[in-house]
């Protein structure tokens, strides 16, 4: 898959400074117009292990990863030894001078003399960022805001070593590496996943969260908790999972607007909890970042496992919505979506991303925050004498005041209750809740949005696919259709209702179906067929802690 | 002026003779001596028979899960807090199913008042041991006698410098009725164990058991003193002290967090210059 995109892949150790070199080099790259699409694998340790951070930039917009490597940067001998053979028939290695390697193309960087045995990482941005035709000017002004003002000491001294190492690249480097130049481009944002639902849900008016620390949906409360106190909302570190989403459900019931963030296995303590919000009908929106199960499974890596787990959790029956954001954009939009469908409705949504998608920076053009409404939380106020909380209503929503708020009570019970809210053994009463509960899925119905449909209509081949792999796929497809294949790509950012209506007759047109799937059962091809009956029968499943990259998917369907 | 027929009165699911009955007199009381009209107040409950008591008075209830009725009242607290937070539940919810958030609001210091009935025994599920079942304590379900430690509840708060600890028994209504009160109008945690009698499950710890053995702390008994507070709360056998064992004058939670100074969360638009300037550092 020869193209015009600069894939740049950096390895090293834990604590060598990896992150902040890849962070530094992509702000650089998206500064001066580029598109670009990290991907970053790491283990779970602190220090030493092997780690790597990929770039994969281009003038065009970049939606998927990309596996040939164009250089390597390696901070460290393993990663010479693990990436060399990814390398691209004219792929560079930039690395330290007392390391070896075998290519035509080696790039020994005495990193040692250049940064004074401290700033290696910065040495290696000062090189790669001269390939690739970046300005010193872009890259210091990088280094000026991670160090910020406290530390300009710091900055001038990485600031030293970034010159000297383009100084020294200028002189021994001739090859043209150089991405195309890209006219003055509108401003743009260099964001990941979970940093954009946390955008998403401040712009919408989150009031309040509650976490327990779980790799890899951490940093969206983290980020949530950077702008707490300017944004007037309150995250706080739960003493364990069933206490985050509890104490959100109070919260939310008492008037805020309310997430929870988690991983599988944090989530699997929550379950209880989103149950209690179906029944109690309080707003709650649940962000599950998948990573590999079962039990602790592979902390660090990806996967989409847990559709089903999700579909299903919470004993009892109630409706819920499940947005699979596909791009960092539709994690913005579909958070504030959830947020949406949580209110109105009155109970769970869900929003199922995965480590892939919630590290992966991209470059995104800012959003109109300025203009979207937030949420509307109840502002009602019951006029009758009597208010009935969980009064028996069409739709299935019930008038909702906030304790407090008005002099009329509002009581809230898990166990069945009456229309006040009060616990009963009324049977009746109880068929007219369970049925009154699960009147609200029909609104939602209403409201999902359909799958992506793109391509040939009636193709030989249509890939089926959700959630974060919809950059790879698309771009797979965009090659075999090149090569004259007559292909097309069905892609459920909402995953939870499936509407038969919306994408039944695409399966039936086409002449054969695949499902691509970051699974080892094709959970997403299962819950089709039990919804229209039509069955995928070939899958391409990716389980190994990787995500789907369009090479992964060509390779299979080759095969 | 508000009065105790305010909160109304109701037919309950108890036991004649449960110590519930009284508790729930003493509670009603507290808040009609606090001044607290029924809709500023929020009773949070777990599961158990103690937790079902919200249901019999006028207020605002959350009466959620087994375990969790700490969690939700701080999300309450914490999206309000011009709401009076009252949670309230039995032994089972609150230091067995609830262990860690019983520890973690001792530490938080939220102001809400805790109150566990306590009656040594599982009720609703028809007499298991509790987690403050005395060792020996025989039922279907631990029938050669409980095996481990009862835990002691007071020992475990005073322990941790929780804001307000204090013992109530259900058989001295006005003396509960003032220690629930003071709960109230503390700010910060204030748990209140309360002592009760279960009729049907719970044959050691009856009505006289705990009435020969409850004794009210004197006047001179100054709550403050930390060192005195832990021994008064590890006393626990012919003689159990009632009233407030240990107080202190902690900031509560709430005072950490600015936001909350002007009042509930709900309703306050999104400031979408200051959204828009950090969505500009991702540039």
């Amino acid at each position: 898959m020869g193209d015009d995109t600069l894939n740049i892949l950096i390895g090293g150790s834990a604590g060598q400074g990896l992150v902040t070199l890849g962070q530094l080099l992509a702000k650089s790259l998206v500064r001066a117009g580029y598109s670009i699409l990290v991907t970053q694998s790491y283990q779970s340790r602190i220090r030493g292990g092997h780690n790597t951070f990929a770039i994969r930039a281009g003038a065009e917009k970049i939606i998927a990863p990309r596996e040939p490597v164009d250089v390597l940067v390696a901070l460290d001998s393993d990663t010479v030894t693990l990436h060399q053979r990814e390398l691209s028939s004219d792929g560079h290695i930039v690395l330290d001078a007392t390391l070896v390697a075998d290519s035509d193309f080696l790039l020994k960087v005495p990193f040692k003399e250049l940064a004074q045995n401290k700033f290696s990482n910065i040495v290696a941005l000062g090189v790669v960022g001269f390939l690739a035709g970046l300005s010193e000017g872009l890259m210091a002004k990088a280094l000026d805001d991670f160090f910020g003002k406290k530390n300009a000491n710091v900055a001038l001294e990485n600031k030293r070593a970034l010159a000297s190492a383009i100084t020294w690249a200028a002189k021994h480097t001739k090859s043209g590496l150089k991405l195309p130049s890209i006219p003055n481009t509108s401003p743009r944002l260099m964001m990941n996943g979970n940093e954009a639902i946390a955008l998403g849900a401040l712009s919408v008016g989150i009031k309040f969260s509650a976490f327990y620390p779980m790799t890899p949906s951490t940093s969206i409360n983290l980020n949530l908790t950077a702008h707490a106190k300017q944004m007037g909302l309150i995250v706080e570190q739960a003493e364990d999972e069933i206490a985050a989403i509890n104490m959100a459900i109070g919260a939310s019931f008492a008037g805020a607007p309310s997430m929870v963030a988690t991983s599988g296995g944090g989530f699997a303590l929550m379950v209880e909890g989103v149950s209690l919000a179906a029944m109690t009908e309080t707003p709650l929106v649940v962000v599950v970042a998948q990573r590999p199960g079962p039990a602790t499974g592979l902390p660090t890596r990806t996967e989409q496992a847990d559709l089903e787990f999700v579909l299903y959790a919470g004993h009892g029956e109630f409706p819920r919505a499940i947005f699979a954001p596909g791009t960092v954009e539709e994690c913005f939009h579909l958070t504030r979506r959830a947020f949406d469908l949580a209110e109105r409705y009155q109970g769970p949504m869900f929003l199922l991303t995965d480590q892939f998608l919630a590290d992966s920076y991209r470059t995104v053009i800012p959003f109109d925050v300025e203009k979207l409404p937030s949420v509307p939380v109840s502002t009602e106020t019951a006029e009758t004498t009597m208010y009935a909380r969980y009064a028996v209503t069409e739709s299935g929503i019930s008038p909702r005041l906030l304790p407090g708020m008005t002099e009329h009570l509002v009581v809230a019970d898990s166990d069945e209750h009456t229309e006040q809210g009060h616990i009963t053994e009324d049977l009746s009463m109880r068929r007219q809740m369970v049925e009154k509960r699960l009147r609200k899925e029909k609104g939602i119905r209403t409201e999902v949005i359909p799958p992506d449909m793109e391509g040939e209509a009636q193709p030989d081949l249509l890939l089926v696919s959700w959630g974060s792999s919809k950059g790879a796929v698309l771009e797979a497809a965009s090659h075999m259709r090149s090569n004259g294949a007559r292909i097309a790509t069905l892609h459920f950012s909402q995953v939870w209702p499936l509407i038969p209506d919306q994408f039944l007759k695409y399966l039936q047109d086409a002449r054969q179906v695949i499902s691509i799937e970051s699974n080892a059962t094709g959970q997403l091809a299962q819950l089709i067929r039990r919804e229209t009956g039509f069955e995928i029968k070939k899958k391409v499943l990716r389980y190994d802690g990787l995500p789907i990259t369009p090479e992964s998917i060509l390779r299979e369907l080759n095969r | 002026m508000v009065a105790i027929d305010d909160y109304g009165h109701y037919e309950t699911a108890w036991c004649p003779g449960c110590g519930n009955h009284s508790i729930l007199e003493a509670v009603k009381k507290a808040l009609a001596a606090s001044q607290r009209k029924p809709h500023e107040v929020l009773f949070v409950s777990g599961i158990g028979q103690a937790a079902k008591a919200p249901h019999y008075l006028n207020a605002n209830v959350f009466n959620g899960l087994h375990g969790r009725s700490l969690p939700v009242a701080t999300g309450a607290k914490l999206a309000n807090p011009e709401l009076t937070v009252i949670a309230e539940s039995g032994d089972g919810c609150n230091y067995g199913e609830g262990g860690n958030h019983f520890l973690a609001a001792i530490r938080r210091n939220i102001d809400i008042t805790l109150l566990v009935h306590n009656n040594q025994v599982y009720g609703l599920t028809k007499g298991q041991a509790s987690p403050t079942s005395l060792e020996g304590f025989v039922t279907k379900a631990q029938p050669e006698g409980v095996p481990s430690a009862p835990f002691n509840p007071t020992e475990v708060a005073v322990a941790m410098q929780a804001g307000f600890v204090a013992r109530g028994f259900s058989g001295m209504i006005n003396h509960l009725s003032d220690v629930i009160q003071q709960g109230i109008a503390h700010r910060g945690f204030a748990m209140i164990d309360i002592l009760q009698p279960c009729v049907s499950f719970n044959k050691i710890n009856t009505f006289t058991w705990y009435e020969k053995r409850c004794y009210d702390l004197s006047a001179v008994y100054d709550p403050t003193n930390w060192e005195a507070a832990m021994k008064v709360a590890c006393e626990w056998g012919d003689k159990i002290p009632i009233g407030i064992i240990y107080r202190n004058e902690r900031p509560p939670f709430e005072d950490h967090f600015p936001v909350l100074s002007q009042g509930p969360l709900s309703g306050r638009d999104v400031d979408r210059l200051t959204l828009k300037k950090i969505m500009e550092r991702y540039g």
